[in-house]
């Protein structure tokens, strides 16, 4: 057959779904693409994050390169007008023409917005897009009040988006609930009282009138009631349309209440025209979720290939988070079938409410509501999808268990056909292919499915499945520290923790076997120093720690070593910069500013060290620890002192935090930044920890990375005041390094941690393991301890006894050789020594 | 029979170096084995410097050695033969006598 040309409108979620499975398959297709949007397709469901502190860049599912190398035809910011059936051809606003073979529209829908008159005044605005996005946060600038229409699914998201705004943030409903789709009037009053306690302020049963200009605020809404409203600006969030336009000229069968409509094949009423995503109709219904649509996507590709499949409809279960509220709603979650019997459990003290609907003969799961708590939803859902028979008392799995442990369904009960992932469509028995097919770990599981790299809310359930599947091959992952140990570093950390072993022998006699090496010594060293912080250069320590932290100097490629101050915040004294500029040239070094905001001094032979030292400290500079596993810097901008845009001082408070962290002994090295202002001048966004100031008080980012692998730090908590911001650090900090991998910095732990930022911050900041107490009083004792080591190092005899270059000579290592490049020192190379001791000899 | 060193000198469970007729030797001082020192040529082949006596040292697979500080291959204390790759160190015969260290050599 020849090449097939195939044309796809809307370029959105879907409808690059349907391209990049096309154009994976072996299908012969030339494709074009034409999208509405200025942009190619991003990830729409995660829009909000972009109000938490993402980019929309970050969002992006493909660029226009990739499309390019797939040899995909794009456009976009063009909208397809029109569709000529009879010549094949669609014709573009901007005038171009396009022929097919076959034609899909991918079109999705728009925001509903009322007819309420005045609905068009500036400041009313709507939510979907990113374009959307800015106009929000452009009119929410400088302002102080915003208003939500729509108590919905996404009518709660965008009113979070609001208060991250900082603005106080009205829901403003027609119906007597919030979330009426998906929630029955028990979960949806709990849901209320939640949000209500968040400080957004709820309105229901109120419908808008109209809409004019305010006296205190930009818009003033009058409601039916007689009440009135003042706001800065409204967002609609009332509900979606298919965007079916195009279907209505072409003449395509349209729904009653719109949409186009499709047969399982996911054709319209031409044979040549698919329609997929959410401005399709299938059975009168629209599938507002993006699960769905992928799966019409990949139903339509087939239609293509020599095994066509059907979409035949797709659960709706959803299980979100709103304004920080877990919600769930499975299938028929307000138990609306015939002789459907419901068990309900609500706790007002904690907020949670649970309905467990369940057939008329107590065997099936019909559907569920959870607010508050959605723990028991993989159960649940697995038990819905699965038609597993239930238990005698199904009551228990919405009833707190009275020993404290949820009941849940092992992942051995699954069948085979259970869906684990809905976003790429992952069943148990795909998972299990993939580990017959070689994958030994979680990691090489999710990279060969795909599972749990969508929204991410299969990630619990995906790791019990694939533990159980490798434990009954007899797979144990490996987590041993070395040959020495079988333990991981987080379980060695309880082990000295819990016995208070402070000594190698003992440890590794106990508790391990041989004589140690080069990957476990370092590793307990480092857990010592954590919980007990003595000396690095304590006799019992010593042989434990690399070379850099033996000689507190990280040592070059000759064997030499350079010597980094601390510099708190990168503020430094003129007279300590002088010293500086003196040692380095009384001891011959080179000297360079670090990326950290400080001074390092290369070239320094063994043997002068300790003088090197002597005449810092004396200036009252202290050890940098940049040879250490530890902090290294708390980088900083000037801040409100000297900034006209800095709203907090920011250079204060990170020699505050550099002076409270230094000498924290940790899994990996540690950086910290500190802006004062969004504008970011500190990349704080790309520390481990991460601190910007806010006109109210700080916002704390969390396990950024630069270096091999970037990643943004993720935001953990918003307008902290000082002593709440150290709390929360300290806490933090202490939970990574008890249980982190040995040289694991905090990006790639998080990326590891079950649960991920949802569990962190629970731990953190709601002491979830009721562990916090014990967390900060660990890091108080190594505040309390700090000592700079190389001033009680200089002080002793005994500990200076390594730093000679030789226990018999005074003479320095023949072999360190330099020459002079733009004015300084540095290593000769073997050619250039050669010539050196050649010239010697003559 | 040349003394290089007092006992004192030595850091236990750790290396030191000594100078030999201008050759650079690594001497590690493990109180709790049977030989209780051992002596390497310092120089470390492969990074091109003289650190092997600023190494970790320890056990692989029963055999004693020592990481060089630089990109952390294994030295056999015994052998001096490297584990990952064809390099060699130069092996000292060397011994405690009371509280001397003696070069047999
Ligand atoms: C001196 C400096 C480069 C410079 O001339 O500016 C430097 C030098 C070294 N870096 Fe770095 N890094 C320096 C800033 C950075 C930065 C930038 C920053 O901190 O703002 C980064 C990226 C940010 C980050 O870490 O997230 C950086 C990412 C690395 C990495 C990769 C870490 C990673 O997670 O991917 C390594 C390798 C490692 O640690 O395993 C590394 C390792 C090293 C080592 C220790 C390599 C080694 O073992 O010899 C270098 C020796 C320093 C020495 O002898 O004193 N250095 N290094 C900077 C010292 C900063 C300071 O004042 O302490
Ligand atoms: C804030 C928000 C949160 C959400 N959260 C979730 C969630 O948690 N879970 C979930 O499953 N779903 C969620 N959704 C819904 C989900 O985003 C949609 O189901 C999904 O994006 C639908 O994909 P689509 O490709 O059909 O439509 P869209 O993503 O809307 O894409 C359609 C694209 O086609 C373009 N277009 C329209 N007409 C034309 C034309 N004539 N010519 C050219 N281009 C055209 C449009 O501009 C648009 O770019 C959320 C949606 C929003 C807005
Ligand atoms: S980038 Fe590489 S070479 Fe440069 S300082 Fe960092 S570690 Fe050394
Ligand atoms: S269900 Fe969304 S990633 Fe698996």
């Amino acid at each position: 057959m020849s090449q097939i040309k195939v044309v796809v409108v809307g370029n959105g979620m879907v409808g690059h779904h349907y391209v990049s499975t096309l154009a994976a398959s072996d299908i012969d297709a030339q494709i074009t693409v034409i999208g509405g949007e200025p942009r190619p397709a991003y990830d729409r469901v995660h829009l909000s994050e972009v109000f938490d502190g993402k980019e929309p860049s970050d969002l992006g599912l493909v660029t226009r390169e990739e499309y390019v190398a797939l040899g995909v035809d794009a456009h976009f910011g063009d909208f397809v007008d029109k569709i000529d059936r009879s010549a094949m051809q669609v014709i573009t606003r901007g005038g171009q023409v396009f022929d097919y073979d076959k034609l899909v529209l991918a079109t999705g829908s728009y925001p509903f917005v009322p007819p309420i008159p005045g609905n068009d005044l500036p400041h009313c605005l709507a939510y979907r897009t990113i374009d959307d996005l800015g106009e929000i946060k452009a009119s929410a600038q400088g302002q102080k009040v915003g208003v939500v229409v729509g108590g919905g699914l996404l009518g709660l998201e965008c009113a979070n988006a609001l208060k991250n705004l900082g603005l106080e943030a009205h829901v403003v409903e027609f119906a007597p609930g919030l979330m009426g789709v998906q929630l029955d009037d028990g979960g949806s009053q709990m849901l209320r009282r939640q949000i209500e306690a968040l400080d957004v302020k709820v309105h229901t049963s109120k419908a808008t009138q109209k809409i004019r200009e305010g006296d205190e605020h930009r818009l003033k809404m009058e409601f039916a009631d007689g009440s009135e409203l003042e706001t800065d600006l409204i967002v609609f969030s009332a509900g979606i349309r298919p965007y079916d336009e195009l279907a209505r000229q072409a003449d395509l069968k349209v729904g009653e209440r719109g949409g186009i409509v499709i047969d399982y094949q996911c054709k319209t009423s031409d044979e040549n025209i698919f329609a997929i995503g959410e401005c399709a109709v299938q059975g009168n219904f629209i599938y507002g979720l993006v699960a769905p649509g992928y799966r019409m996507a990949e139903a339509a590709v087939s239609q293509l290939s020599s095994e066509p499949q059907s979409f035949t409809g797709a659960d709706m279960s959803t299980k979100l988070k709103l304004l920080g509220v877990e919600v769930g709603s499975i299938g028929d979650s307000k138990g609306q079938a015939d002789g459907s019997l419901a068990f309900v459990f609500s706790d007002e003290r904690d907020a949670v409410y649970k309905r467990l609907n369940v057939s008329a003969d107590g065997r099936r799961v019909l559907g569920a509501t959870l607010v508050g708590d959605t723990s028991d939803y993989d159960t649940l859902l697995q038990y819905y999808l699965n038609e597993i028979d239930l238990p005698d008392a199904p009551e228990n799995l919405v009833l707190p268990a009275l020993d404290g442990q949820a009941p849940t369904l092992g992942a051995d009960a699954l069948p085979l056909s259970a869906t684990i992932c809905s976003c790429h469509n992952v069943s148990k028995g795909d998972l299990v292919t993939a580990i017959d097919g070689g994958c030994t770990s979680l990691a090489d599981v999710k990279g060969c499915t795909q599972a749990a790299t969508g929204c991410g809310g299969c990630a619990a359930l995906l790791k019990n499945v694939v533990d159980a599947e490798l434990a009954a091959r007899g797979m144990e992952v490996d987590t041993r520290l070395c040959e020495h140990f079988k333990q991981s570093r987080q379980e060695l950390f309880i082990i000295i923790q819990a016995t208070q072993i402070r000594d190698f022998k003992t440890l590794v006699n106990k508790y391990g076997c041989g004589q140690g090496c080069d990957v476990c010594k370092p590793a307990v060293a480092s857990i010592f120093a954590s919980l007990w912080n003595e000396h690095v250069l304590d006799a019992d320590l010593v042989p434990l720690q690399d070379t850099n932290d033996t000689f507190m100097a990280n040592m070059q490629k000759d064997g030499t070593y350079s010597v980094v101050p601390r510099v708190p915040g990168g503020e430094i004294l003129p007279e300590q910069l002088i010293v500086l500029g003196s040692v380095a040239k009384k001891y011959g070094l080179y000297s360079k500013i670090t990326g950290g905001q400080r001074v390092d001094l290369f070239g320094a032979k063994l043997n002068d060290l300790p003088n090197i030292w002597q005449e810092l400290i004396d200036a009252g500079m202290e050890t940098g620890h940049a040879y250490a596993k530890s902090l290294r810097t708390v980088k900083s901008c000037v801040g409100s002192t000297w900034c006209r845009y800095g709203v907090q001082d920011s250079a204060g408070q990170a020699i505050d935090l550099e002076n409270r962290y230094k000498g924290l002994r940790s899994p990996h090295k540690l950086k910290m930044a500190v802006s004062g202002c969004t504008r970011e001048c500190a990349e704080a966004q790309s520390k481990d920890v991460g601190v910007i100031a806010t006109e109210n008080g700080w916002n704390l980012y969390v396990c950024g990375n630069g270096g091999m692998k970037p990643r943004h730090a993720d935001l953990f908590a918003v307008d902290l005041d000082t002593p709440t911001l150290i709390r929360t650090i300290d806490r933090f900090l202490m939970f990574y390094v008890r249980t982190a991998d040995r040289l694991q910095r905090t990006s790639v732990w998080l990326e590891n941690l079950e649960g991920g930022l949802d569990y962190l911050k629970a731990v953190i900041l709601e002491d979830s393991l009721g562990i916090a107490d014990e967390l900060e009083q660990q890091m108080q004792h190594v505040v309390d301890t700090y000592q700079c080591e190389w001033r009680t190092a200089i002080n002793d005899q005994e500990k200076l006894k390594r730093f000679r270059q030789f226990i018999n000579s005074n003479s320095s290592d023949p072999n360190v050789a330099f020459v002079q490049e733009r004015g300084q020192p540095r290593p000769a190379t073997s050619a250039e020594k050669r010539r050196q001791q050649l010239k010697a000899v003559v | 029979m040349t003394i290089l060193c007092k006992r004192s000198d030595l850091i236990a469970n750790s290396g030191v170096c000594a100078l030999h007729n201008n050759e650079q030797v690594a001497i590690f001082y493990l109180p709790d084995t049977e030989q209780k020192v051992f002596a390497v040529s310092n120089w470390d082949p492969i990074g091109e410097a003289n650190v092997i006596s600023r190494g970790i040292v320890g056990s692989v697979e029963d055999r004693l050695v020592v990481a060089s500080p630089l990109y952390k291959q294994h030295f056999c204390l015994i052998t001096g033969e490297c584990l990952e790759q064809s390099a060699q160190l130069t092996v000292y015969p060397v011994a405690l006598d009371g509280e001397h260290l003696v070069l047999a050599a």
